[in-house]
């Protein structure tokens, strides 16, 4: 069975970098970075502005909601972009779900 | 410990959103600060394993650097933009200030990966180094069948206690690498050992084919794969990549004896890699120091790390194509794999500015190539243990 680790990525998702993931300002080569075993992503300004809203509280929903307010674009490409973008972070195993609140 | 730091990873692309940082940096001859290091904190380890990647002379525990002085290194590494840094050894945790090395790192930003063989961890110590912040952790395995593995690793019981080990790093919620050392006898476990990381619910496997440097150049009789093996070793990986997409991330290295191109070992000596050996030497490899001739600046030295890495000698030497003489002067792949390795070169040609004899344009690469074929054909299976004794026979086997 596959683990929580490996997840599908939909506008309920609520999707949070997983421990062995750091989204880090790197300030020796001024980029930001995914650090995680053996890797080193950099990922591009859109990735990391999805990323950084990705708290584990928003879902991708909202998060699609915030983006199509600040740049004033259609929600649904959006979405669409932004679920494309986290499944291919969730494939490499850099994603996972936030776990459900027990209370 | 395997090759996979001087690897190739994914392969870059436009259209990526999460392109790899290494990939997307300048070809050109500035030598950043690489994004990962590697540090040897010690030589010492209960395990004896033939195809050990430390060098033959090992360095003793009395000339370990203190944990003062590795606590600086880690200071510095981080101040100077080294993003991630692997404690491997030898086995690092013999070091019994390992948890507070690794707190430190985690502390001054380092993400920090432990490369081990598991078998001096407790629950206790492996949950204390989680919560000091350790981000991934790596087992080597030396097999699939406790009587195989623990020969290899000359270590009774060894087997075993890895797979505990592999199931507390999962239980604490650690991501796990399985790192498979493969040669002539137990390649045939290939499918087992994937198996075997499946269910440890590992996220990446290494399946390392041995490089044959040091330790395992001794032994390259009783380790090197028959070419049959290997093409049947590839396939066995290009399968499972495909059937397990998503789930187990599978990196693979060769034994370049058999390929035509040799390895951009380290990715180019001094370009995007650097080591720390026990005793604090800084080295463009960890094989390096089987080069004679070199002289190694150490981090006991009145220089900084970032000034070894720009302009010691020893990184600068075989920097770059300059160094280089025919064939690979004028070679067309000269900036794709630099020649390939120059400790390989030293130990097989005598001289590291050589040609790799793993190229095919190596006037040796026929002989040494022939050789390999009749080593892997031959009957010769027993191992010499890595020790700090310059090796011992193994007992009982070809007997």
């Amino acid at each position: 069975m596959a683990g929580p680790r490996h997840i599908s990525v939909s506008e309920t998702s609520r999707p949070v970098l997983p421990r062995h993931a750091k989204l880090k300002y790197d300030e020796t080569r001024k980029v930001w970075v995914i650090l995680a075993p053996e890797r080193v992503l950099a990922p591009d300004e859109i990735a990391v502005e999805v990323l950084q809203l990705c708290d584990g509280e928003r879902n991708v929903g909202d998060v699609s909601d915030q983006l199509a307010a600040k740049y004033t674009a259609p929600r649904e490409a959006i979405l669409a972009d932004v679920i494309v973008m986290l499944q291919d972070l969730a494939d490499k195993g850099f994603l996972t779900e936030a776990r459900e609140k027990t209370s | 410990m395997s090759d996979v730091l001087g690897n190739p990873v994914v392969p870059p692309d436009a259209s990526d959103s999460l392109a790899v940082l290494e990939k997307q940096r300048s070809t050109a001859e500035t030598f950043g600060i690489p994004l990962a290091v590697l540090l040897e904190i010690t030589h010492r380890c209960p395990l004896q394993c033939p195809y050990c990647s430390n060098p033959v002379e090992l360095d003793r525990s009395g000339k370990e650097l203190s944990t003062e002085e590795w606590k600086k290194v880690l200071s510095e590494l981080a101040e100077i933009g080294v993003l991630q840094v692997h404690f491997s050894g030898g086995e690092p945790t013999a070091r019994k200030d390992l948890v507070e090395l690794v707190k430190h790192a985690s502390d001054v930003g380092l993400y920090t990966n432990l490369i081990t063989s598991a078998v001096l961890l407790t629950r206790e110590r492996l949950s204390e180094l989680a919560d000091a912040g350790l981000c991934h952790v790596q087992i080597s395995f030396q097999g699939v069948e406790e009587g195989l593995a623990d020969r290899v690793a000359g270590y009774r019981g060894g087997h075993h206690k890895k797979l505990e080990v592999a199931k507390w790093t999962r239980e604490l919620d650690l991501p796990l690498t399985v790192n498979a050392v493969m040669h002539r006898q137990n390649l045939h476990h290939l499918p087992d050992i994937i198996q075997m990381s499946v269910d440890l619910d590992a996220d990446r496997l290494e399946v390392a084919n041995v490089q044959y440097y040091g330790w395992a150049l001794k032994n390259r009789a009783a380790l090197m794969p028959t070419v049959a093996q290997l093409d049947e070793c590839t396939r066995i990986v290009e399968e499972a990549r495909e059937r397990l997409k998503g789930r187990l991330t599978i990196d693979y290295v060769v034994p370049d004896y058999y390929a035509l191109r040799p390895k951009k070992c380290m990715g180019g000596w001094g370009r995007q890699f650097f080591n720390i050996s026990p005793a604090g030497k800084v080295l463009p490899c960890h094989a390096a120091e089987s080069i004679t001739g070199l002289d190694f600046e150490s981090v006991r030295s009145n220089h900084s790390i970032a000034w070894i890495w720009q302009n010691s000698d020893a990184f600068n030497r075989y920097r770059g194509t300059g160094w280089m003489k025919e064939p690979c002067k004028t070679c067309e792949f000269r900036e794709i794999d630099f020649g390939g390795c120059r400790c390989q070169a030293f130990a097989l040609t005598g001289d590291a500015a050589n040609t790799d004899p793993a190229c095919a344009l190596s006037p040796l690469h026929e002989t040494i190539f022939k050789q390999a074929e009749r080593e892997a054909e031959g009957e010769t299976n027993r191992f010499l243990y890595r020790n700090f004794a310059g090796g011992t026979l193994e007992s009982g086997n070809d007997a």
